[in-house]
């Protein structure tokens, strides 16, 4: 079992060392002429005024915290999934529930405008 | 061959040395996370930090939990992290001190709870190694099982859980009209 | 036989010693790796070729024909001009974020091949998690898309971070909903095993036509659905609004590190066809796969070309969406229906029926949902219809007006 991750961890050093070998390739091959206007930053040609990190709104935060319960419960689903030929109904209806609790929340988040994207 | 006076260290095996690799990691990673002047650096050094972590859960062999660890703190927390940065706007402008007066009492605290976990885990009588499992699927099973019959009522109670972190989500997040 | 036991068998019968094992296994994966990776490489030049074509085409052109045949050797030499290309760096950018998000972008998307089932045997590892592996790693696809966004210190590129960012996190909870569905039905997260299961015995003779789509056409639309969404394809590529964003988060990169995001998006839409066929489309599985094993690869890759063709017909027929239209799709359609869809699966597979009825009962509620799924999505184009129709038509009075008639006031 801890083979078949051997061949993941050197995919991954492979997937790590092609980005890496093409890029520094193309930093070799290209020409350099640095120039300060072009190393400034792109805003259709107008200077950037102020500064990048401008606060965000709250709606993004909203989707992560969202994002992270369903991915919770999901992660609590799949095991369930996979023993599934071998639960009993009332366990099957065990995992209904879970869903059904979860389904809720959906629906409270509705109810409440945090799903609106205004 | 010559008789050597002392035996010779056993050579790590393969999983050593991934440990020690991944080991490198999580800790390059988390001094990240203290050292870095800028606080976007220091998620990025949690994220590699959290990487780390799932390592050492697979090369234990608890892959399902290696895998929901990126799974959960990688693609959710981490996001989450990154995103309260952006909505605080002070923490945003310029570098901020990784010291501050609390430091000093930060050190101290973070050395005896390293000498504390140094003697617990002398103190531990270890599991030796076993065989490799080789039937990682059924361990998997096992858990979703055990989910819904002997743990069926804290798993309902995490559903529970869930349900007001989400109630407590909108109250939190959304804006003020 | 899978292709690591031979591999390893071939190098002991050339007199590997048997104490190196772990190196033997090592020298198997690296080759393995190496040469998945390095095909995954070609096939990127390969599909831009396919997507300009099938798009030129839609739009009554003829796409790229100079180089090589039928303009083949285009995407090459594009490759090779990308090279050539200077190497800049914003001043203001940061420079490690910056510079580690386009390696990080290819690296989420090439290792999916360590799962992708691409015949019997043909499997980088099969894990015991294959599915939630290959959902986990889209979450380094969004730290890619935030390092980029906020390394390049450039509004619009920060702003269209953000906006992937929010539309990555909300289409992975219908697509990885939808994947339950198969692996519900299996009882394991194998990719390999989920092909296997999706073979059709007539007597003896396994006809390979089991797919799960018969039987969850609903789970397969909703894949599908949020997989263009993950994969940033028309009708879901606001990052690429150039009229709104400029490029998206990759607006400050250019030469190689530009051509780093390129291949990222390109790779991920055809491997996220190529797990749609693993778990709905029967995988290699096909009429006389079983016997004649090579015929498993090129069946694959026929399917996971099909499904890409028809991501780029789609791309070069639909119109875009807005954002506020695309999240609530995705939680206000997408989720809720997935969720009722896999309820009706888990209590009707117990449902103490024949086995035939309990099919049946899961065809009956997929097909709602697919209903459901283009009822609303149909209703939404009419209503876009119209209201662009209207937006177009002449607003000014001036070319409307009638003369007066004079006759009136007699």
């Amino acid at each position: 079992m801890l083979s078949q991750w051997g061949f993941v961890l050197i995919l991954s050093a492979i997937a790590v060392i092609i980005p890496v070998a093409a890029i520094v390739l193309g930093h070799f091959l290209g020409p350099r002429r640095p120039d300060p206007v072009k190393n400034e930053t792109y805003e259709s040609g107008v200077e950037t005024i102020g500064d990048t990190w401008v606060q965000f709104r709250a709606q993004y935060y909203l989707i992560g915290l969202i994002f992270l319960i369903f991915d919770v419960e999901v992660i609590f689903l799949f095991p369930i999934a996979v023993a599934y030929q071998n639960l009993s109904f009332f366990s099957v209806i065990a995992a209904v529930t879970f869903v059904v609790i979860l389904i809720l929340g959906l629906f409270l988040e509705w109810r409440k405008g945090a799903l609106e994207w205004s | 061959m010559p008789e050597l006076p002392f035996p010779l260290p056993p050579l790590p095996t393969a999983p050593q040395v991934v440990f020690i690799m991944i080991a490198v990691l999580a800790v390059i990673g988390s001094l990240t996370v203290v050292l870095a002047r800028n606080l976007f650096h220091s998620a990025l050094g949690l994220v590699a930090a959290f990487f780390g972590a799932a390592g050492v859960y697979i090369v234990a062999e608890a892959e399902f939990i290696g895998v929901s660890q990126v799974l959960v703190y990688v693609g959710a927390i981490s996001t989450l992290i990154t995103f309260a940065i952006m909505l605080t706007r002070g923490m945003m402008f310029g570098a901020t001190s990784p010291r501050n007066r609390q430091s000093g009492t930060a050190a101290i605290i973070t050395a005896l709870t390293f000498v504390v976990l140094v003697a617990l885990m002398r103190g531990i009588p270890w599991p030796q190694a076993g065989e490799p499992i080789t039937d990682g699927q059924a361990i998997i099973a096992g858990l979703g099982f055990a989910f819904v019959n002997q743990y069926v009522i804290p798993f309902l109670l995490l559903a529970m859980l869930l349900l007001v972190a989400l109630a407590g989500a909108i109250m939190l997040a959304r804006d003020r009209k | 036989m899978n292709w690591s036991d031979a591999l390893i068998q071939l190098q002991y019968n050339l007199g590997a010693p048997q104490e190196l094992s772990w190196l033997v296994e090592g020298i198997t994966y690296f080759i393995g790796a190496f040469v998945i990776a390095n095909a995954a490489l070609v096939l990127a030049l390969l599909l831009i070729w396919i997507t300009r074509k099938v798009v030129s085409r839609i739009q009554d052109r003829i796409g790229p024909n100079r180089l090589g045949p039928y303009g083949l050797f285009q995407t090459v030499a594009d490759a090779m001009k990308l090279l050539s290309k200077e190497d800049i760096k914003p001043t203001s950018a940061d420079t490690p974020s910056y510079l580690i998000a386009p390696v990080l972008s290819v690296m989420g998307v090439l290792m999916a091949l360590a799962v992708i089932p691409f015949g019997a045997g043909l499997i980088g590892a099969d894990l015991n998690v294959g599915v939630l592996y290959l959902v986990a790693l889209g979450s380094i696809g969004i730290m890619a898309a935030l390092m980029a966004g906020w390394g390049s210190n450039n509004k619009y590129a920060l702003l269209a971070g953000f906006r992937v960012v929010a539309q990555l996190l909300s289409y992975e909870i219908p697509m990885v909903l939808a994947m339950f569905a198969p692996v519900l039905l299996v009882g394991t997260m194998r990719m390999q095993e989920l092909s296997q299961a999706q073979s059709l015995y007539l007597g003896p003779i396994n006809l390979g036509l089991g797919w799960f789509i018969f039987l969850l056409p609903g789970a397969f639309l909703i894949y599908f659905i949020a997989a263009l969404a993950e994969s940033e394809q028309t009708p879901f590529d606001l990052l690429e609004a150039e009229s709104e964003l400029i490029a998206g988060f990759h607006i400050e990169y250019s030469g190689m590190k530009f051509a780093m995001f390129f291949l990222a998006q390109f790779l991920n839409s055809f491997f996220l066809g190529a797990i749609a066929v693993a778990l709905f489309l029967g995988g290699w599985q096909g009429p006389f796969a079983g016997q004649v094993p090579l015929l498993g690869p090129i069946y694959f890759l026929a399917k996971t070309f099909f499904i890409y063709v028809v991501i780029q017909w789609i791309k070069g027929t639909f119109p875009r969406v807005r954002i506020d239209q695309m999240m609530q799709f995705a939680w206000k359609v997408l989720v809720p229906l997935v969720l009722a869809l896999i309820l009706a699966q888990m209590i009707i597979m117990k449902l103490p029926l024949p086995g035939w009825i309990n099919s049946l009962l899961v065809l009956v509620a997929n097909i709602a949902v697919v209903l459901a799924v283009l009822n609303i999505m149909g209703n939404y184009f009419k209503r876009e219809q119209v209201r662009s129709k209207r937006a177009f038509a002449p607003k000014s009075l001036i070319g409307t007006m009638q003369p007066v008639n004079s006759s009136a006031g007699d």
